[in-house]
């Protein structure tokens, strides 16, 4: 019975390569899940009842100014527009981030960043706004900390802040300097506050987080010619003018959506699962040992910002997927969330620690799919042709014009 | 006996994947996601002993692939009678990909006449899943394992 299936889907293949795949004749489920592709698919952006403040304008303002504030970082040169920059899809181009050191990661592109469940590659974030405090005390990144945070709204942004969150809290006494995260010195002095200055600290610095989230919330997808395509094909209309497909870009798409099943993985209007998957993708040499998913799900669990913390906003029954995550087993090692593919063909390198250089050499990896240094990849060999690699890379190039 | 079930389970899944990969060499990331054409998607149905009665439906009635949801069991002896003290598992994933579910769906509550919610599932990608409730109660332990198609 199974191989009944196989040796069906082994003929349509052979049928598909002999005819040509030149006409865009879609099946009705190869219809359907076009349409599923379409950004018109995508529903509207659900509220985030963990932060009551994510569809306030002023808070949404107010975290546009943050997330382009150079004077947030401890060298006073590093906003979150350093790295996600924002005409070049609020990424960076570069293999690994640099902000005030080089980090272990590729900057994340931030386009519908508002539905995901989890952020960063490995999401050791469970919401967007908590995900916005984690680069601001990195020691790569902004390199800052909570009591200098706090000082520096109270000295320039007190108006603004309290209009939004409501009084801040009496900082006169507290250290220049001070957190849980940083130098040895911020971190002694940190311990030396008492326990409500620091909560008091952490609130504040909880709202920042919450200011910028407000306004990446505004960040989307803009429409691409394979949207207009794909929207044709759904109405069953011929797609006119820049939206009509080469017959390259047709056979690519039909090998996106078959054969490469590549749309297991990058479903959906976003083009992907929200999900971690272990690829192969190989280690780099120079930086530590990085084990994805596997050592994220305990950062997420023991963060004081996570969901089921003090500063979430709203009720718990919004905390599903911290809840309800998968803790432990194979399948977390060197797992990584599967990027969106909207522009990805405008911004290599890819992976998440930007291994791979070209979209060729991704091909190259799925083809030949390489062991996982750590746990076991989930891809098997492609075995695509030199054609239907180049189909694949012209499908792509729809997503990102 | 359950973990017995498990293991020729696991087994019947590793085979399926092994027969694909060998059949379609090239059909790369999981392979083929078309399930078994006799495949059994009945909701309600005897328990792999015998034990129970289980029956599933999404607790809104429908769900979304990639959303989070709950379903609610409803676990009833042969007689008819609700189970209303049982303890719930639940596992699954998909046997044509050799993977888990994406979550840790957990029953959170007895709703009352043998029904459970079980929360925090969710299907992450088109194709055959499965979902396996091992369901210990007085009556016995016994274990009921639903197919679903996205
Ligand atoms: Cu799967």
């Amino acid at each position: 019975m199974r191989s009944r299936t196989a040796a069906f889907a082994l003929g349509l293949i052979a049928a598909l390569t002999l005819s040509g795949c030149g006409e865009p004749d879609f099946t009705e489920a190869e219809k359907a899940m076009i349409a599923s592709l379409s950004l018109s698919a995508l529903p509207p952006l659900p509220a985030d009842p963990t932060n009551r403040y994510a569809d306030l304008p002023a808070a949404a303002a107010f975290g546009a100014t943050l997330f382009f504030e150079q004077r947030l970082s401890r060298d006073g040169n590093v906003s979150c527009a350093t790295c996600h920059i924002i005409d070049r899809q609020f990424q960076d181009d570069r293999p690994l981030a640099i902000g005030v050191a080089t980090t272990n990661r590729r900057t994340m592109p931030l386009a519908g960043v508002a539905r995901s469940p989890w952020f960063f590659w490995d999401g050791r974030k469970d919401s967007l706004w908590s995900q916005a405090l984690g680069p601001l005390e990195d020691a790569r990144e902004h390199a800052g900390n909570r009591t200098a945070y706090a000082h520096f709204i109270e000295k320039e942004f007190a108006d603004r802040y309290e209009r939004i969150f409501g009084p801040l809290p009496d900082l006169s006494g507290l250290p220049e300097n001070a957190g849980p995260l940083g130098t040895e010195a911020e971190k002694a002095a940190w311990k030396g506050m008492r326990g409500e200055q620091r909560a008091s600290i952490d609130r504040v610095f909880a709202n920042l987080g919450k200011a910028i989230a407000a306004f990446e919330r505004s960040i989307v997808h803009e429409p691409t010619r394979f949207d207009r395509f794909a929207d044709a094909v759904a109405a069953g209309r011929d797609p006119e003018g820049e939206a009509a497909f080469s017959d390259e870009e047709i056979q690519g798409l039909k090998l996106f959506i078959g054969k490469a099943n590549c749309v297991t993985c990058h479903n959906g209007p976003r083009f992907t699962d929200d999900h971690f998957h272990n690829t192969g993708v190989p280690a780099v040499k120079e930086l530590p040992e990085d084990s994805g998913r596997e050592t994220a799900v305990a950062q997420v669990a023991a963060d004081p910002f996570n969901c089921l913390g003090a500063f979430r906003d709203g009720g718990e029954e919004a905390c599903g997927e911290l809840r309800f995550m998968v803790k432990s087993g194979d399948a977390l090692k060197r797992a990584y969330k599967t990027p969106s593919l909207r522009g990805a063909a405008t911004r290599p390198p890819y992976m998440h620690s930007g291994q791979i250089a070209t979209l060729d050499d991704v091909m190259d990896h799925y083809n030949t799919v390489p062991a996982s240094t750590r746990g076991t990849t989930e891809l098997h060999p492609l075995g695509l042709s030199e054609r239907e690699r180049a189909a694949l890379i012209a499908f792509l190039k729809t997503l990102a014009e | 006996m359950e973990t017995h079930l498990t293991a020729i389970w696991r087994y019947a899944a590793a085979a399926l994947v092994v027969v694909l990969i060998a059949a379609g060499g090239m059909m790369a990331m999981h392979g083929s996601s078309a399930p078994p054409a006799d495949l059994d998607l009945s909701r309600s149905k005897a328990t792999e002993k015998g034990v129970f009665l289980a029956s599933v439906e999404p607790e809104a009635g429908s769900f979304k692939q990639g959303e989070l949801h709950s379903w609610v069991l409803t676990v009833k002896k042969p007689d008819g009678t609700p189970v209303e003290d049982a303890t719930i598992a639940v596992d699954g994933g998909m046997p044509d990909h050799n993977h888990g579910l994406p979550t840790s769906p957990q029953a959170t509550a007895h709703l009352g006449e043998g029904r459970y919610r079980v929360e925090g599932v969710k299907f992450n990608m088109g194709g055959w899943w499965v979902l396996r409730f091992a369901i210990s109660s007085p009556a016995g332990d016994d274990e009921a394992v639903f197919n679903l198609t996205l």
